[in-house]
């Protein structure tokens, strides 16, 4: 290897550290939100962070892992349900909605033996008879009195201010505990597997890529996300009926929230989210015909523009808001890319398995959709 | 006695299963595609013969005749117009545009036909509570007979016309490799089209006997889809046959699981589903680490 390779590998680059240190900002004047906003924007803003999160979980599932659920409502529904079932038990109300998210988590290990042997389509409608099931079983709980639901009566023990500022504060922190973990896991090594396994399972199993522990570890990330979704979902709105939280409709908007926003990039189910709050905001009380024009819009947005429009901007100037990939500059202009992805990242890391040269090829990271 | 009864009425529920799976199996095994608005193409077709039969007292069979043309005709446009484009784009669009399709249409047609729950037995007269005692107390509903001799024929019709015929030769050739049998002189796109319309009128055949054993609304199609797609994975992928025992199986299931519990109907549906699934996993996993009876080989 040469002592000039003629390029860096960056992974900031001067936009990216600019949009970083820009978040960061928001995120301090978000924490102080509920002494700032208004009642009705607080929990405006509360809802928005829900759908974020249930968008992030669904783009690290399908947009990083290939895996197309159209049954996440299950742990949406279970992460609401077990919540529940700790306060009744004694659990005081926060506490309760972790720790009913993460034992909707771990009920997603075992589902997820059976499940991630299941490829592409079969997976997609498999997880949806075990998001039906679910809801049967819960709607059998007594506590549940079927389909009539149960309140969460412990959360009256709040003032109606104090609880909203709770429900604000808890999802903004969700949200960004768990951005932070998508964030981690694809900058690292898992990140670059769980794409390989995307565009070639089984190249990339071929390669060393370990398959299935990959999938594993991020359905049970989307797994969580989603049931820490649903039990702040119950923490705003009190009641729990399962037709409500098992309902496909999620999975309808999780779909269009990736599919607009970018399937497969970070920033995209962010601006997906951010799209759906708003159109939901102007045109949700036109009922049914809002639902058509987010069914249409899904179907229109994964014909003509696959990568969503934070993929397309991505995709037409090479930018990159937040430093999850890597990048090469060029130092002398007659460079082969291919030796120049080679080489940097012998000089990154010494020489990682070839595999992660070409799935994280810089701003080139087309999703194979 | 009951026990016998409940059986042989849950085997009949089977043929329902297998002639509403027959579309979803057809398209699978020659497009690759599981269409997740399926169910909601059933339900469109029954509410077009709904408002056929309800507008002008034609019988909802005489309807058939006119809507089944037009559910071909939706998919050849869905092949053409969505799916070609979908399938170019990777394994995983189709999923997401069929998603979207069912959407648009469970929405469309609650705008249109509202959440009133409707069924076409009040236009079949007699015919839909008609039954025949087999001894003086084992009785089979004559529709349920219908439904099933018509699985039978359509499952069985497909299959000749996949063996014997040119165009059933030109699908099959194209099912295991499109580009190739083009180089043959196959076009392989209207084989496709041909065979999504074959689906999608399937599916119209399936809704009208839907809606004439049950009621429906517009939200009924994903429940119809599931159920569908259990028949076709309990049966077997790809098999037209097997698509028959599947659904019998899942009938037989679930008429049992209601006796259990007015829920157990659904619950011992999907759970039969999911135990076919393990097991077949399973049997998979065993043969690719050298058979079930390396498990019981003396180890070295």
């Amino acid at each position: 290897m040469s002592k000039d390779p003629g390029f860096v590998v960056e992974r900031w680059t001067r936009l990216s550290a600019a949009s970083s240190i820009g978040a960061a900002v928001l995120l301090v004047v978000l924490a102080f939100g509920p002494l700032l906003f208004a009642a009705n924007v607080v929990d405006s803003l509360t809802n928005l962070f829900i759908y974020l999160i249930l968008a992030v979980m669904w783009n690290a599932l399908a947009g990083y892992a290939g895996l197309v659920s159209v049954g996440q409502q299950a742990f949406f529904g279970l992460g609401a349900y077990f919540a529940i079932q700790f306060s009744y038990h004694g659990v005081s109300v926060y506490p309760a909605l972790l720790l009913g998210a993460l034992l909707a988590g771990l009920v997603s290990l075992p589902i997820s033996l059976l499940m991630l042997r299941l490829r592409a389509g079969e997976f997609a409608i498999g997880m949806w008879v075990v998001a039906e099931l679910v809801h049967l079983l819960v709607a059998l709980d007594p506590l549940i009195n079927g389909e009539t639901g149960v309140s969460m009566i412990a959360l009256n023990a709040f003032s109606p201010d104090g609880r909203r500022a709770y429900n604000y504060w808890m999802a903004l922190g969700a949200m960004v505990g768990l951005l932070a973990v998508v964030f981690a896991l694809l900058r690292g090594r898992l990140g670059v597997s769980v794409q390989a396994i995307r565009d070639d399972e089984d190249a990339a199993e071929s390669v060393g890529v370990r398959v299935l522990a990959g999938k594993r570890t991020i359905f049970f990330l989307a797994a969580f996300g989603c049931a820490l979704a649903g039990s702040l979902w119950l923490a705003t709105s009190i009641t729990f009926q399962p037709r409500t939280y098992f309902g496909i409709q999620w999975t309808a908007y999780m779909i269009f929230m990736v599919l607009v926003g970018g399937l497969g990039t970070f920033e995209g189910p962010i601006i997906g989210a951010v799209i759906f709050f708003l159109i939901e905001y102007f045109f949700g009380e036109t009922g049914v015909w809002y639902l058509v024009g987010l069914g249409a819009s899904a179907v229109v947005f994964a014909l003509f523009l696959p990568r969503g429009l934070w993929g397309a901007v991505e995709h037409r100037f090479g930018i990159r808001l937040l430093p999850v990939g890597y990048s090469l500059r060029m130092l002398r202009s007659n460079f082969y890319p291919g030796v120049a992805a080679a080489a940097a990242h012998d000089q990154q890391n010494g020489g990682p398995p070839p595999l992660e040269r070409g799935t994280t090829g810089g701003n080139e990271n087309t999703p194979k959709y | 006695m009951t026990w016998v009864n409940q059986l042989l009425n849950g085997v009949l529920l089977g043929g329902y299963y297998a002639l509403l799976a027959c579309g979803l199996s057809f398209m699978f095994g020659v497009m690759r595609i599981i269409n997740l608005a399926h169910g909601d193409f059933a339900v469109l077709a029954a509410c077009l013969i709904f408002l056929i039969a309800d507008l002008t007292d034609i019988s909802p069979f005489i309807a058939l005749i006119a809507v089944l043309p037009i559910m071909a005709a939706i998919g050849w446009g869905l092949q053409r117009w969505m799916l070609e484009r979908s399938l170019r784009a990777g394994a995983l669009v189709p999923l997401l545009t069929t998603f979207g399709l069912a959407i648009v249409i469970e929405n469309g047609l609650f705008e249109y036909f509202g959440a009133d729950t409707r069924s076409l037995a009040p236009y079949i007269g007699d015919f839909a509570f008609d039954s025949w005692a087999i001894t003086s107390n084992i009785y089979v509903g004559s529709l349920a007979v219908l439904i099933f001799a018509v699985a039978v024929v359509l499952l069985g019709g497909l299959k000749l016309f996949l063996t014997h015929t040119s165009l059933g030769r030109e699908i099959r050739a194209t099912a295991e490799d499109p580009d190739t049998a083009e180089l043959v002189g196959i076009n392989a796109r209207a084989v496709y089209a041909i065979a999504a319309a074959i689906a999608v009128a399937s599916a119209g055949l399936a809704g009208m006997f839907f809606a004439m054993r049950a009621v429906f609304t517009p939200y009924s199609g994903p429940e119809q889809l599931i159920f569908a797609f259990e028949a076709v994975v309990i049966g077997g992928i790809g098999s037209l046959s097997g698509t028959l025992i599947g659904g019998i199986v899942l009938g037989v299931a679930q008429t049992l699981g209601a006796q259990i519990n007015p829920q157990g109907f659904f619950i011992a549906g999907h759970l039969v589903f999911l135990a076919v699934l393990a097991g077949r996993l399973t049997i998979a996993a065993l043969q690719a680490r050298g058979g079930v009876q390396r498990l019981f080989a003396r180890r070295p």
